[in-house]
C-alpha cells in the first residue's frame, strides 16, 4: 500500500482530496487551542499575561525539531530508495521548519523582553534553536545553488544527515559551554510542572500546529511535484522547439501523459 | 592501498608547496586575523590575555575555511577527480589522503605556529602551551567537517560563500570544547583533559562521518 500511496501520480490524487479536510480540521484545531490559550487559561501568578506567549512558543520549538526529523528520514528515503517522493518531501519541510524555527526564536525574545529584562541571552536552549535555524539556512541555500532537482536531492540528502548526526553533539557542546559561561541565575524554570489549567490548552496546541505543519507541508509538497512537471514540460518544449529549428519536428514528443513527466 | 594513499597525501602537499598553492597562506591569513583583533579592541593587555585561546581559535576556524574550496573543486575542474573515482581504491581513502594532506598544510602549521602567535596576545607559556595543543587535537575536526562541505559544493562554480555557511554551524562544538580546553589550561573550574579528551573524540568522529559522507557526496555528484 506504501508503494501505491507514495506514487507521485497517486499522492496527487489522494493528497487533494484530503488536503481541504485536514486543512479544514486544522483551522479548527487552531481556532479551539488560539481561544483555549488566550481566554481560558488563567495567567500565571508571577509571569502574568505574557506567559501566553508560550502557546505559540512551545508548538513552534517542537516543529522546528520535528520537521528536520522529518528531513532526515526523508534523506534516507532519497539516499536508500532513491524515491522522488522523497526528495520532494525533504525539500518541501525545509522552509516551514525554518519558519518555524524563526517563530520559536522571535516568540521566545518577545517573551524574554518583560521576564529577564533583555530580547536574547546566550542560554543554552535558545542558542541551540538559533544553531539549528543556521543548519536550516543551510539547507535552503544549498538548494538554490544546483540547477539539478536530482543532484541537489541527493547533495542536501547528505548534508541533512550530517547536520542530523550533529545536532545532538552541538547541543550537548552547548549545554557545556553554557554551564560553562554562565550561572544559573537567570534561568529558573526547570523545576515548575505545568498546571492542568495551562497544560491542556498548550497540549491542544501542539497538536493543533502540528496538523497546520503536515497540511503545509503537504501543500507544499504539491506545488514542488507541480513545479518540477513545469520544468519537465518547460524542457521538452525548449527541446522540441530546437529540433523544429533544424528539421521537421517529430508531432509525438509533446504526447507523454503528466504522470510520467515527474 | 597504502601506497595509493602516500601518493596522494605527496601530489596534494607537492601542489601546495608550488606556486599557486595555498600552502603558506592560510598561514599568512591567520597572522593577519591575529593582528586584526588588537586593533578592534584596543591594546589592553590584560584583556588580550584573557581571550588571547578565543582569538586564535577563531583565527584557526576561519582560516581552515580559507583553502577549503578548492580541496576538491581544482580535481573536478581539471578532471583528476574522475580518474581517483576511477582508480581501483574506495573513494573514502582518497577523500583521507587529500583531508590529511590538507591538515598538513593548514591544521598542522597553525597549531605548531600558535605559540608564536600567542606572544602577540600575550599569552603565558602555560597558556600557549595548551592553546597549541589544542590545536593540534581539534583542527582535524574542523578539516574534517569541512571536507563534507567542500565535497558537496565541488561542482558549484562560486562555491566559497555557501560552503562557509554550510560548514560552520556544524564546526561551533569544535570551537565550543577548543576555546573551553585552552582556557581550562591556565585558570577555571574543570581539569585540562575533560574538555581535551571530549575535543580529541569530536576529531575521532568528524574523521569518519567527514570522510564517509564527503566520499558519498563525490560519488553521487555525477
Amino acid at each position: 500500500m506504501w508503494t501505491r500511496l507514495s506514487n507521485p501520480g497517486h499522492f496527487m490524487r489522494w493528497s487533494g482530496a484530503l488536503l481541504p479536510w485536514l486543512a479544514g480540521l486544522s483551522a479548527a484545531g487552531l481556532a479551539l487551542g488560539l481561544y483555549l490559550s488566550w481566554f481560558v487559561a488563567p495567567p500565571d501568578y508571577q509571569q502574568g499575561e505574557t506567559v501566553r506567549i508560550m502557546f505559540i512558543h512551545v508548538p513552534a520549538a517542537w516543529l522546528g525539531v520535528f520537521f528536520y526529523g522529518s528531513m532526515a528520514l526523508s534523506a534516507i528515503g532519497t539516499l536508500v530508495w532513491r524515491h522522488p517522493l522523497a526528495d520532494v518531501a525533504q525539500r518541501a519541510a525545509a522552509p516551514i521548519g525554518a519558519a518555524f524555527t524563526l517563530i520559536c526564536l522571535v516568540t521566545g525574545s518577545l517573551w524574554g523582553k518583560p521576564m529577564w529584562g533583555t530580547y536574547w541571552v546566550w542560554d543554552a536552549r535558545l542558542t541551540s534553536m538559533l544553531i539549528l535555524f543556521l543548519i536550516y539556512c543551510g539547507i535552503m541555500a544549498l538548494w538554490r545553488t544546483m540547477e539539478d532537482p536530482n543532484r541537489a536531492a541527493r547533495a542536501v540528502a547528505i548534508l541533512t544527515l550530517v547536520g542530523a548526526i550533529n545536532l545532538p553533539i552541538i547541543k550537548f557542546s552547548v549545554n557545556w559551554w553554557s554551564t560553562l559561561h554562565q550561572p544559573a541565575s537567570i534561568l529558573r524554570m526547570g523545576g515548575s510542572t505545568i498546571d492542568s489549567s495551562m497544560l491542556y490548552p498548550l497540549l491542544t496546541m501542539i497538536a493543533a500546529a502540528t496538523l497546520t505543519g503536515v497540511t503545509l507541508h503537504l501543500y507544499t509538497m504539491r506545488t514542488e511535484i507541480l513545479r518540477r512537471r513545469v520544468r519537465t514540460l518547460t524542457i521538452r518544449e525548449a527541446e522540441r522547439l530546437d529540433a523544429g529549428a533544424v528539421a521537421v519536428a517529430p508531432a509525438r514528443v509533446g504526447a507523454v501523459p503528466l504522470g510520467q513527466a515527474l | 592501498m597504502i601506497g595509493t594513499i602516500r601518493a596522494l597525501v605527496a601530489r596534494d602537499l607537492v601542489l601546495a608547496a608550488r606556486v599557486g598553492g595555498s600552502g603558506a597562506l592560510s598561514l599568512v591569513f591567520f597572522l593577519m586575523i591575529v593582528a586584526l583583533v588588537p586593533f578592534a579592541l584596543g591594546p589592553d593587555l590584560n584583556l588580550l590575555s584573557r581571550i588571547g585561546p578565543a582569538i586564535l581559535w577563531l583565527s584557526a576556524v576561519l582560516s581552515t575555511l580559507i583553502g577549503l574550496d578548492r580541496l576538491f573543486q581544482a580535481d573536478e575542474e581539471d578532471g583528476s577527480l574522475d580518474l581517483m573515482t576511477g582508480a581501483p581504491v574506495p573513494l573514502e581513502c582518497v577523500v583521507l589522503a587529500k583531508v590529511t594532506a590538507h591538515w598538513l598544510t593548514t591544521g598542522l602549521p597553525l597549531a605548531l605556529a600558535s605559540p608564536l602567535f600567542g606572544l602577540l596576545v600575550a599569552l603565558d607559556g602555560t597558556a600557549m602551551a595548551g592553546t597549541a595543543l589544542t590545536l593540534l587535537v581539534g583542527t582535524p575536526a574542523l578539516t574534517f567537517v569541512g571536507a563534507v562541505g567542500a565535497a558537496l559544493t565541488a561542482s558549484i562554480r562560486r562555491g566559497g560563500l555557501i560552503l562557509a555557511v554550510l560548514v560552520v554551524p556544524l564546526m561551533i562544538p569544535t570551537l565550543i570544547f577548543g576555546v573551553s580546553a585552552a582556557q581550562s589550561a591556565t585558570a577555571g573550574t574543570v581539569p585540562f583533559a575533560t574538555p581535551l579528551m571530549v575535543l580529541a573524540g569530536l576529531s575521532l568522529i568528524a574523521a569518519v562521518v567527514g570522510t564517509a559522507a564527503a566520499a558519498a557526496a563525490l560519488r553521487w555528484s555525477e
